[in-house]
């Protein structure tokens, strides 16, 4: 099956929303963070942490599908050697700076950049450090901000939240900053 | 068992996440580079669809399938904790190449390496609930 284009993708992204809505719940996903730190036992450290889990197991139920909706796209709803079909002109300015190999082509990209994602990238020392990094900011951004792309991006901005607004652009300033200041810096 | 059907719209939404390629690495990394339309598309239409789909539910105080009124709690406004939380997130969006869903869903496609991006954001928010009491809100 050929990658679904945006108006496909966007349509059902509001299609999900509207039936987490039905559900009687609200689309955040990031909030599943928080319950797995109580889940571990953070409730004993600190008070952020003390609520019951368990009136979030519905959330963590969506954590683990979409979990299980990577491993069926990739493996039922794809072709084999699959290659997402980014701009020339991305693929370049990521070859420029050392980011992807220059002999890369657009066939062969993958999904992810194999030599950042794989699981043999874990023992690379810069790769690991990178993952880490990437990883806590997206942690603890989200909570800090009250939600991520999901719970400020599409349900915030549909409840016309002015707070989300500004969210959102923070996500932009923290991006735009690491891919054309800080990136050229670490790789 | 109740939740199934939150597993089932959680395997619906991977399923989009990675046929739409927004848990891409690649696809983040050209949105930020406005290189496609693509990213900002999907989002935007998203938003597009979703700004009248919710005026119309408060507007006809839709309830949800068990009969319970559908509520929609507003946000507090303040500026640092949105400005500044955002922030460190679009950080490492970028860095990472997805936000929390999109982690999970390279996870189950067997990226490895989301597997200690996921470790390190729950760590991330365990930090968070620690030091919380020390930041600007």
């Amino acid at each position: 099956m050929e990658p679904w284009p945006w108006y496909v993708s966007g349509a059902l992204i509001a299609l999900v929303m509207w039936i987490m809505l039905y559900f009687g719940k609200s689309f955040g996903f990031s909030s599943n963070l928080r319950t797995i730190c109580t889940m571990c036992g953070a409730d004993k450290v600190a008070p952020f942490f003390k609520f019951n889990w368990k009136e979030q197991s519905w959330n963590l139920m969506f954590l683990v599908g979409a979990g299980v909706g990577g491993y069926i796209a990739l493996n039922f709803l794809s072709p084999e050697n699959y290659s997402v079909a980014i701009s020339d002109a991305t693929i370049s300015d990521l070859k420029d700076f050392g980011v992807l190999e220059l002999e890369k082509t657009k066939e062969s990209l993958g999904f992810v950049p194999a030599s950042q994602f794989s699981w043999d990238a874990i023992s690379d020392t810069t790769s690991l450090l990178i993952l880490i990094a990437g990883g806590f900011m997206v942690g603890f951004g989200a909570r800090y901000a009250g939600g991520c792309t999901s719970g400020h991006a599409i349900s915030g901005i549909s409840n016309l939240q002015p707070a989300s607004l500004l969210a959102v652009v923070g996500f932009f300033i923290g991006g735009l900053a690491m891919t054309h200041f800080l990136f050229p810096l670490i790789y | 068992m109740k939740n199934l059907k939150f597993l089932l719209a959680g395997v619906f939404f991977g399923i989009i996440m990675f046929k739409s390629e927004a848990a891409s690495w690649y696809r983040i990394q050209e949105m930020f580079r406005f290189q496609s339309i693509h990213m900002y598309g999907i989002i935007g239409l998203a938003v597009a669809l979703g700004v009248p789909m919710v005026w119309f539910m408060k507007r006809k105080n839709a309830k949800d399938f068990s009969g319970a009124p559908i509520e929609f709690k507003p946000k507090n406004w303040s500026i640092w904790r949105y400005l500044l939380g955002g922030t460190i997130f679009g950080l490492g969006w970028a860095l990472s190449g997805a936000c929390p869903g999109p982690i999970v869903v390279n996870i189950g496609a067997g990226y490895g390496g989301y597997v200690v991006v996921l470790v390190s954001a729950i760590l991330g928010t365990f930090v968070y609930g620690l030091v919380r009491k020390k930041l600007p809100h």
